[in-house]
């Protein structure tokens, strides 16, 4: 691919990008949400027609007006959804529109199931090919897009941040596909923002930004702060920097506090901390120890089954999101799309999420979306909220920018408490950083955050305390330095004071 | 397979938003409606029409002149000379007439349109409808000492509380113990049917003294201090009464509840995304029930209005005829849940009501024909929206039964 252009209204999202991938080599293709990876490949794959420039396959000069261009090119590409059928069988969808007939109409799905085996075990990636596809989990789904695109003749491989939603067991498995198909000759372009997996799967890594190339190095010699500074275009600190904690008056206390889950089990067993005013307790834990109800009980989303809660020294009962938030209790939820935002609302009813109801939003029931726009705009240029502006749908941001929203939203009603659960969660470096950053000031400014992260790394450097937390319980109390290994001992239960009854 | 460019930023859709379907059905809709915009109503319209044109060109009518005849009876050659208002006009009767359909329709419409906008699919507005036009036909036979504007008050009242408590008891079932509103209402629409048939038949409480002895199951006649003021036609010719300027009122009442007033917030907070509204301190049960309730009172006053505009009374027949509920459905989806959108869909509707029935002039067609065309393009019109929400709603409703049977089922062995 040569001096690739390609313009969106308003933006240029490719400008002049040079990209080369030889035979049989992994080529990563990282940048920032947004830096036009995405764009590029889809202007590769035939989805989108470039403004300038020209691709050529193996020597040959081609333009591609469909993917179905690209797909007889060789080409073959793996979104980040998946664009499979889940009521149809994995066979089905592998052969689906080049399915093998029977008297020129009917499938014949018992030949689509023998070339899906035989080419799953020429490339070693074993499926069931009778198997309903929204029976599988998420990793075999995309195995089997993979298969797909092999299936198609695929030489050339392109997977759009494959790893995005697979768990850390399937993005080892997904490595180890990306080898076996390496050996027999494929070759693959990796697109992602995460450094360390770049580094581990990548022979040349390309780094984009703002839809410009800005070099393509071997893997030989990169180093994480070194690609992080070429993505984000200035040194980034990829540790935290703050200085000791200096801790005032107890903000939240949690006693003797049980949840149960949406099953109705115990999820939450007997859980009692503090925290105080000046500090970030973080809690550590494998997802689906408790943290998440945990969480809902402490900012009145769920019910407790026993214990309490209570938020400047006042307990607080029969507990409602409402009641909470106007206690003090600020929260920036793990899931931003599905729970922190309205993505259909713009970012001025975003905003206005807790506080539509009091002056000076409304009035008597009467809502002032004037007076939405304009605070929207403050916290908009005052969190460095990109993408749009208080008109906008929060649909349209990228995440790192919905989640400076939610931040923005939540701190701005400057809460006693701040719980902040996986604030970074799929965030590139640059938002990842200015998280960090801005959660240790809150701190310094003497707000009270609770922290929950599956990412040990960050609640150790962000943490002046940290809780670990096992099947529901607190397992394991430690200072700023603790220790990784310790931490992920007592994260599998080893590090359990007391064994449970069951 | 390629993802759509976002047309309000025109900027490169982020992999991780654009993709992943909207949460909720009026969530769904909203993007939808982005989309398209305006242009995605009127193409399901024209190709509702061009379909029901070739069902008439296979009857063997010229369908252009189906159409011509059809817009006539409808009375838009009306607004050619719009200066004659003399309803010996004929033209001029027949778009009075179209517009005292447009009257119903716009109130069935905001009445689905409300729920939805809540995340809500308001089915039962033919209940609603029948018992607001019950209770209206009750006030206004029974109270006939009242002076005439407190008479017609009490009427629009009762008709409109009617509808609300009918569709509040979908909303309460659905906050309280899930009940799916889809099935609810549609169960409420049948109760309605056979209260009905109950009040009107031989004996029934609602049934005229006079004709008791006649066995003739129909209503008294509202007194004429209830009936409204027609200000277009005459009160014996089913003229047009001020009840067109209170479904008007009633648009821009719903475009100011919905974007002007923090019960529309919470409604659309609600009907975009229950998970962020329950986070942002919203409770949505209330919001459930008190969705259902506003969008009842809409069709329990168009009965209201219908029963002292012009029907003045009802019988069983009529009851079980009643279908302008339905209606609405096709109108609310048409007009993409807004209240421009349901005006402009329900003067197409009203206009399509009429003129393919009473106002049907020349032969062109044959007029059973002409009536069943009504119900084609509102069923296509309905097919042709609806598919796509109507497909995702079910998807995910089944979902929801599957977690919940994931969760039995884990439950069991624990």
């Amino acid at each position: 691919m040569r001096g690739i252009t390609k313009r969106f209204p308003g933006v240029v999202a490719d400008d002049r990008v040079d990209f080369d991938l030889r035979q049989g080599e992994v080529h990563a293709l990282l940048g920032e949400n947004g830096a036009g990876k995405s764009t590029l490949m889809n202007v590769l794959y035939g989805l989108y027609k470039a403004d300038e420039g020209e691709i050529a396959v193996r020597g040959k000069t081609v333009t591609f007006g469909s993917a179905k261009d690209a797909i007889d090119s060789g080409i073959g590409m793996v979104h980040q959804h998946f664009m499979l059928i889940p009521v149809m069988t994995v066979a089905e969808n592998i052969v689906l529109a080049t399915e093998p007939t029977k008297a020129g109409v009917l499938l014949d799905y018992g030949e689509a199931v023998r070339r899906v085996t035989d080419i799953s075990t020429r490339f070693g990636l074993a499926v069931a090919p009778d198997a309903r596809v929204e029976g599988i989990s998420v990793g075999r789904q995309q195995r089997v897009e993979i298969l797909k695109a092999l299936y198609r003749g695929a030489e050339i491989l392109i997977l759009d941040e494959p790893t995005a939603v697979l768990t850390p067991q399937e993005a080892k498995e997904l490595f180890g596909i990306i080898k076996s198909l390496q050996a027999e000759g494929t070759s693959i372009i990796f697109i992602s923002h995460k450094l360390n997996e770049v580094l581990e799967i990548a022979d040349r890594i390309t780094v984009l930004r703002r839809g410009k190339k800005i070099d393509t190095v071997p893997r030989a010699g990169a180093t994480e702060e070194g690609l992080a500074k070429m993505m984000v275009g200035r040194e980034v600190l990829l540790r935290v920097e703050k200085k000791p904690a200096d801790p005032g008056d107890v903000v939240l206390e949690v006693r003797d506090l049980h949840v149960n889950d949406d099953r109705n089990l115990a999820a939450v067993r007997d859980v009692s901390f503090v925290v105080r005013a000046g500090e970030i307790v973080g809690i550590a834990g494998v997802e689906g120890n408790g943290q998440s109800e945990l969480i809902e009980a402490i900012t009145g989303l769920r019910r407790p089954e026993g214990g309490q809660v209570a938020v400047g020294g006042k307990v607080m009962e029969h507990v409602t999101a409402r009641k909470m938030l106007d206690a003090g209790v600020g929260h920036i939820p793990e899931d931003r799309q599905r729970r922190g935002l309205v993505l259909e609302f713009s970012l001025a009813e975003n905003i206005a999420l807790h506080d539509y109801c009091y002056p000076p939003d409304s009035r008597w029931g009467w809502l002032f979306p004037r007076r939405l726009v304009q605070r929207a705009r403050e916290l908009i240029k005052e969190f460095d909220v990109r993408g749009g502006g208080p008109e906008t749908r929060a649909a349209a941001l990228s995440g790192g920018n919905q989640q400076k929203l939610v931040a923005a939203r939540e701190v701005s009603r400057d809460p006693k408490v701040l719980v902040a659960a996986q604030p970074t969660r799929g965030l590139d470096v640059g938002a990842i950083e200015y998280l960090h950053r801005r959660l240790v000031e809150e701190r310094d400014e003497g707000r009270a955050i609770l922290l929950i992260s599956l990412e040990l790394d960050e609640v150790i450097s962000l943490s002046d305390r940290l809780l670990v937390m096992y099947e529901g319980r607190i397992v394991g109390e430690h200072g700023s330095e603790a220790s990784e290994e310790e931490i992920g001992l007592e994260m599998l239960g080893a590090g359990r004071k007391e064994p449970t009854a069951a | 397979m390629s993802e759509p460019l976002d047309p309000q930023t025109g900027s490169e859709p982020e992999q991780d938003v654009a993709t992943a379907p909207p949460a909720t059905v009026a969530a769904r809709l909203a993007f939808y409606q982005r989309a398209g915009g305006i242009a995605t109503p009127i193409a399901t319209a024209l190709l509702a029409f061009m379909i029901g044109g070739l069902l008439v060109l296979a009857t063997g009518h010229n369908p252009f002149q189906a159409y011509w005849d059809i817009l006539n009876g409808a009375g838009l050659n009306w607004l050619a000379h719009p200066w004659n208002t003399d309803i010996a006009n004929t033209a001029a009767y027949n778009f009075s007439q179209t517009l005292l359909q447009t009257t119903t329709l716009i109130l069935t419409g905001l009445a689905v349109a409300f729920a939805f906008r809540c995340g809500l699919f308001n089915i039962g507005g033919n209940g609603q409808y029948l018992v607001g036009l019950f209770c209206a036909n009750w006030v206004g036979v029974s109270f006939v000492n009242m002076a005439r504007p407190a008479h017609i008050a009490l009427g629009i009242v009762a008709a409109a509380a009617a509808g609300a408590i009918w569709a509040a008891i979908a909303g309460f079932l659905k906050a309280t113990v899930g009940a799916h509103e889809v099935i609810t209402t549609i169960m409420l629409n049948w109760i309605a049917y056979w209260l009905g048939n109950y009040i009107f038949q031989q004996g029934g409480p609602l049934q005229a003294a006079a004709n008791k002895p006649l066995d003739v199951p129909i209503s008294g006649d509202v007194a004429d201090s209830a009936r409204l003021p027609v200000f277009w036609g005459d009160s014996a010719l089913q003229g047009l009464h001020i009840g067109f300027f209170i479904a008007i009122a009633a648009l821009i009442v719903f475009w100011l509840i919905l974007s002007r007033t923090t019960l529309g917030y919470e409604v659309r907070a609600v009907g975009f995304n229950p998970a962020a509204a329950g986070y942002g301190g919203i409770k949505v049960r209330t919001n459930y029930v008190r969705a259902m309730a506003i969008s009842g009172a809409f069709a329990g006053l168009a009965g209201g209005l219908d029963m002292m505009g012009y029907l003045f009374h009802y019988g069983t027949i009529d009851v079980q005829a009643t279908s302008i509920g339905f209606l609405g459905i096709a109108v609310a989806l048409l007009g993409r849940n807004t209240a421009l959108g349901t005006g402009l869909a329900a003067l197409l509707f009203g206009g399509l009501v009429y003129g393919t029935t009473h106002g049907l002039q020349g032969g062109s067609i044959d007029p059973s024909l002409a009536g069943h065309l009504t119900e084609m393009i509102q069923g296509l019109v309905v097919l042709f929206v609806g598919a796509d929400v109507l497909i995702l709603y079910l998807w995910n409703a089944r979902r929801k039964l599957r977690r919940r049977a994931e969760v039995e089922g884990a439950k069991a062995p624990a």
